[in-house]
C-alpha cells in the first residue's frame, strides 16, 4: 500500500474538495513557502469556489492569495499573522467576510474543540516516507519543527503531506506519524531556503535597542525570577535577541540553571541549552539555520505541538509555567492593552502569533519597544487594535523609562523591587506624555465603518475589530 | 530671502527628512511623509515658521519626511533654503 | 561629574534624539570628523536645533566644533553659542594662542547674547605632537578652560607611529596631559578605545587610564560607555570611607580637636577634599533616579 498520489490536483480530487469547504496550511516554510500558493492556483485552475484558508501565518509571498480572494475562490481568511503585503490588501477591503485572526494556542485548541472544522489540511513537509510520517528536521528544505501543524494533521478531516524529499518507509525520526495522513503528494521544491530560515539571526547594534535589551535584563534579575529552575521565551527581534545575551551572562556568571527556554527558537537559545542555563528547550518553531541543526542533533531541544506550546485545550501547556517573556509592541494603551496586529495607521501588519498566550501565561510579561518609531508614540490612549488585553501585561520598558501595570490589583511588589534596583520607573502616563513632548501629539486616525477582521482571544471568544482604512 | 536655484538637504533615513527647494512664482508646500495622517498640519506648520524666519516669500518647497521630529525637518528646511540662495 | 564622554555625529537625527538615553555623562556633539565637508551647513544647523527643542536631560552637552584653520569655526560658533552649550571642544588645538583665538570670539558671542562672562566652557582637544608639549600652556591659557581631552588616534599620525591597543606609543602623551590639566587644578579625558567590540581591552585601557590620574575617558560606541562609567566611579568601599572621613571631621570640629585620624591615618586637607569629591559623585550618580519620582 502507498498513499502517494501523482500530483496536487490528484490529491485534491480525492480530498472531494468542493465549493464552500476550508483548508489549511501552516508557515513553518515562512517566507520562502510555496506550497499554499502551489494548492491554490491548482485549485482556482479546478474551477472551485467559495473556500475558506485557514493558514497559521500569512506572509508576503503568499501575495497572490489575494487575486484568488478577488476571482472568489478565496471568499474567508484565518490566521494568527499576516504580512503587510496581504495586510494592506485585508485593510483596504478586498475581502467581503471579515479575516478571524486568532493567536498560535487559540489556533489549534478551537480545531480541538470543533469550533474551527478544517475539510482538508495541506501540509508542507521537509522529509516525508510514502505513508504520510513527516518531519521538518531533515531535507533540502529543512525547517526544524513544525509544532503549528500537529493540529491541523490531527483534526482536519483529510490530510494531504506535500514534500519535496521522499524517503523510503518507515521515516526515522517522524515527527507527525502515519495515522492521520491520507495522500502523499512529491512535488520539486516545497520553499525556497532563504526564506525559510535566516542564516543567522543577529543581535541589535542600534544603541537604542541595546539600552532596552539592558533595561530589561535589569528587571528580569530585579524580579527575583531569575534564579534556578528558570523558564524564558524571547522572540527574535533585536532588542530582545540582546536582551537574552544579558540574561545569558547574568545566568553564567551567578551560575543559575534555568528549566527551560520556548517558543520560536533562534541560535541564541541553543546557545544558553549548550551552556546549561537551560534543561531543556521546548521548539514549536525555529527561527534559523543553528536552531534546525540543534533539534536535529539535541534531544533535549524538544519539539512541541501549538497546543502544547501554547493551547487552552490541552490539560496544560508550556506556557502556564513559563517566568518570564519579552514581547513587542507597535502600541501599548493606558490600560497596559497592546497592539500587535496593526501599523498606526490602522493597515494590517502582524498578529498575535504567540503573544496573547504567553502573555496570558508568563508569571511576568514584558513589552519591549522604543518610545517613538519614525517620529510615532508608542503609548496610545486607546490602541487601534486590542492584540493582547492589558491584564495580561505586567511590565513595558522603553529607552525612556520603565512601566509597571499595578492597575489590575497586582505588582504592587514588582514596582518597589524594580525602584530599589535604581531603574528608572514611571508611570505609563508619563511614558505617553514623554514620547508627545518629543514628537508632537499625533493626530487620531480616522478609519472606516467596515469590520475587516475579527481578532479573537486564545479561549475562543471576540476580543477586538478591525476597522478598514479610508 | 530668495530661492535662486535648486537645492537639497537631509536624508532619507529613519527620523530624517529629505527636503529640495525650487524656485518658483508662487509659494508652493508639498509635504509627503510616513507620519501624514498624524503629523501633516504641525509640519506644515513648521515649515512656514522657517520660511516666515528667513523672509522666504516664494518657492516651491518638497519635503519627502521619514518620521522626523520638527527640530529635524525644520534644519532640513533652512539648510536646503540657504544652499538654494547662496549661503552655506 | 564627567566620567564618560560619547561621541555622537552631528548629522544624525536618531541618534542625537537618543543620545541622552545612552548613560553617558556628556555628549560630544560632533561638527568636525564625523561631518563630511559638503554636510557642514546642514549639521551644524541641525545641531542647533537640536539644543533649541530637545533636553538632554541629566547630560552635560559638548560641541566639537571645526579647528580654527578651517572656514567653518566661526559659523560653528555663531549657530551654537547661543544655545548656551556646557562646553566646546576644539579640536587639533597645539598652542595657547589656539584656545585665546577661540576663548576671545566665544566671548564676543556671550556678550551679544547677554550671557555673564565664561558661562561656556572650553574643553581643548590635544592630538598634534606640538600640542602635547604645549600642554601645560593651553591648560592655563585661559579661564575658560576646564578640561583636557587627549586625542590617540590623530596623535599617532603625528608621531609617525603606530596606534596600538597597549598604547605604548601615547603613554608619555597620556601622563604629560595629566600633569599639565592637574597642575591648573582642572579635569582630564582620555582617548577613546576603537576596538567596539572588545569589552575587556575597554576595561583594561580604562583602568590604566584611572591609574594615570585621568578624571574620565570618551568613547565613539554606546557600548563603552556602562564599562567608563564603573571604572571611573568610585566604589562602595571608597564612598563608605569617604562618609567616615567626614563623620570624623565633623566630630572633631564638635570637639574642637585640630588634629585627627581614621583607621590609623591622619586625615589631612587633600584627604577631605578626596572624600567630598567622592561623596559628590556618590549623589551624581544615584541622585538622578530620586529626581524623578
Amino acid at each position: 500500500m502507498s498513499k502517494l498520489v501523482a500530483s496536487i490536483r490528484e490529491a485534491i480530487e480525492k480530498c472531494e474538495l468542493r465549493d464552500g469547504m476550508t483548508i489549511s496550511f501552516h508557515h513553518h516554510m515562512r517566507n520562502g513557502d510555496y506550497v499554499l500558493n502551489m494548492v491554490l492556483e491548482e485549485i482556482a485552475k479546478m474551477g472551485i469556489k467559495n473556500l475558506t484558508v485557514n493558514a497559521s501565518s500569512i506572509f508576503d509571498i503568499h501575495e497572490p492569495i489575494i487575486g484568488h480572494i478577488q476571482n472568489g475562490v478565496v471568499t474567508g481568511l484565518e490566521c494568527n499573522y499576516m504580512g503587510a503585503k496581504v495586510g494592506k490588501a485585508i485593510s483596504e477591503g478586498v475581502l467581503e467576510k471579515p479575516v478571524i485572526f486568532r493567536s498560535h494556542g487559540g489556533r489549534a485548541s478551537d480545531m480541538e474543540k470543533g469550533t474551527s472544522v478544517i475539510d482538508v489540511a495541506f501540509i508542507a513537509a521537509p522529509t516525508a516516507d510514502d505513508m504520510g510520517n513527516c518531519t521538518g528536521k531533515l531535507g533540502p528544505s529543512a525547517c526544524g519543527s513544525i509544532g503549528y501543524a500537529f493540529a491541523d494533521a490531527m483534526n482536519a478531516k483529510k490530510v494531504v503531506v506535500v514534500t519535496d524529499n521522499l524517503v523510503p518507509y518507515p521515516l526515522v525520526g517522524f515527527s507527525i506519524p502515519e495515522v492521520y495522513v491520507d495522500y502523499v503528494v512529491t512535488v520539486d521544491q516545497i520553499g525556497n531556503p532563504a526564506g525559510i530560515v535566516s542564516g543567522t539571526t543577529k543581535i541589535t547594534r542600534d544603541p537604542v535597542g541595546l539600552r532596552m535589551a539592558n533595561y530589561t535584563a535589569q528587571v528580569i534579575e530585579a524580579s527575583g525570577l531569575l534564579r534556578d529552575g528558570f523558564s524564558f521565551q524571547t522572540g527574535a527581534g533585536g532588542a530582545t535577541l540582546a536582551t537574552a545575551q544579558y540574561v545569558k551572562e547574568k545566568m553564567l556568571a551567578k551560575g543559575i540553571k534555568g528549566s527551560y527556554g520556548m517558543g520560536g527558537i533562534t541560535g541564541y537559545m541553543v546557545d544558553m541549552l549548550n551552556e546549561g542555563c537551560f534543561q531543556a528547550l521546548l521548539d514549536v518553531q525555529c527561527f534559523d539555520l543553528k536552531a534546525v541543526e540543534s533539534i536535529r542533533t539535541n534531544p533535549k531541544h524538544m519539539e512541541v505541538s501549538a497546543t502544547q506550546y501554547a493551547g487552552v485545550s490541552g490539560k496544560s501547556a508550556g506556557v502556564d509555567n513559563l517566568d518570564v517573556v519579552l514581547l513587542g509592541a507597535t502600541q501599548v494603551d493606558l490600560d497596559f492593552n497592546v497592539n500587535v496586529h496593526t501599523d498606526s495607521n490602522g493597515y494590517i501588519m502582524g498578529g498575535s502569533g504567540g503573544h496573547c498566550d504567553t502573555a496570558a501565561g508568563a508569571k511576568l510579561a514584558i513589552i519591549i519597544a522604543p518610545l517613538t518609531r519614525a517620529r510615532l508614540p508608542l503609548v496610545v490612549d486607546r490602541c487601534l487594535c486590542i492584540s493582547t488585553p492589558g491584564k495580561t501585561v505586567d511590565v513595558v520598558v522603553t529607552q525612556r523609562g520603565i512601566a509597571v501595570n499595578t492597575k489590575y490589583g497586582k505588582n504592587a511588589e514588582l514596582k518597589e523591587k524594580l525602584k530599589a534596583a535604581k531603574l528608572p520607573v514611571v508611570e505609563i502616563e508619563d511614558l505617553k506624555q514623554k514620547a508627545e513632548e518629543l514628537a508632537g501629539v499625533p493626530k487620531p486616525v480616522q478609519l472606516g465603518q467596515k469590520v475587516v477582521a475579527n481578532v479573537l482571544y486564545r479561549d475562543g471568544t471576540l476580543l477586538d475589530v478591525i476597522h478598514a482604512v479610508r | 530671502m530668495n530661492i535662486k536655484t535648486s537645492a537639497a538637504a537631509g536624508t532619507l533615513e529613519s527620523s530624517d527628512a529629505y527636503v529640495m527647494v525650487e524656485p518658483s512664482d508662487t509659494l508652493e508646500i508639498a509635504i509627503e511623509s510616513v507620519v501624514y495622517n498624524q503629523y501633516a498640519d504641525q509640519i506644515r506648520a513648521g515649515i512656514e515658521q522657517v520660511l516666515d524666519q528667513l523672509g522666504v516669500k516664494t518657492g516651491r518647497i518638497s519635503i519627502n519626511d521619514k518620521g522626523a521630529v520638527d527640530c529635524v525637518i525644520q534644519a532640513r528646511v533652512e539648510t536646503a533654503i540657504k544652499r538654494a540662495g547662496g549661503e552655506g | 561629574m564627567r566620567r564618560s564622554m560619547l561621541f555622537i555625529p552631528g548629522n544624525t537625527p536618531n541618534l542625537l534624539m537618543n543620545g541622552d538615553v545612552l548613560g553617558a555623562d556628556s555628549l560630544i556633539l560632533d561638527l568636525e570628523d564625523a561631518v563630511s565637508p559638503a554636510e557642514k551647513d546642514s549639521a551644524r544647523i541641525l545641531v542647533r536645533n537640536v539644543l533649541r527643542d530637545l533636553h538632554y536631560k541629566g547630560c552635560e552637552i559638548i560641541i566639537r566644533i571645526n579647528p580654527v584653520e578651517t572656514e567653518y569655526w566661526t559659523h560653528d560658533l555663531d549657530e551654537i553659542i547661543p544655545l548656551k552649550p556646557h562646553m566646546i571642544m576644539p579640536p587639533k588645538v597645539s598652542c595657547a594662542q589656539d584656545v585665546k583665538t577661540v576663548s576671545e570670539y566665544i566671548g564676543r558671542l556671550e556678550e551679544a547674547c547677554g550671557f555673564p562672562k565664561n558661562t561656556v566652557k572650553l574643553i581643548p582637544l590635544i592630538e598634534t605632537a606640538m600640542g602635547v608639549e604645549n600642554a601645560f600652556q593651553i591648560a592655563s591659557a585661559d579661564q575658560r578652560v576646564a578640561a583636557l581631552f587627549l586625542g590617540g588616534e590623530d596623535l599617532t599620525a603625528d608621531l609617525r607611529c603606530k596606534r596600538t591597543k597597549e598604547g605604548q606609543e601615547i603613554f608619555y602623551a597620556r601622563t604629560r596631559l595629566v600633569c599639565a590639566a592637574r597642575a591648573c587644578a582642572i579635569d582630564v579625558y582620555d582617548t577613546p578605545f576603537t576596538d567596539v567590540n572588545d569589552l575587556p581591552g575597554l576595561y583594561a585601557d580604562a583602568q590604566f587610564a584611572k591609574a594615570l590620574g585621568f578624571s574620565g575617558k570618551a568613547s565613539i560606541s554606546p557600548s563603552h560607555v556602562a564599562g567608563i562609567n564603573e571604572v571611573f566611579s568610585p566604589t562602595q568601599e571608597d564612598i563608605d570611607y569617604a562618609h567616615d572621613v567626614m563623620e570624623t571631621i565633623r566630630i572633631a570640629k564638635e570637639q574642637g580637636k585640630g588634629v585627627v585620624s581614621l583607621r590609623g591615618k591622619m586625615i589631612d586637607a587633600p584627604i577631605v577634599e578626596r572624600a567630598r569629591q567622592v561623596i559628590e559623585m556618590e549623589k551624581a550618580m544615584f541622585g538622578e533616579v530620586e529626581e524623578d519620582e
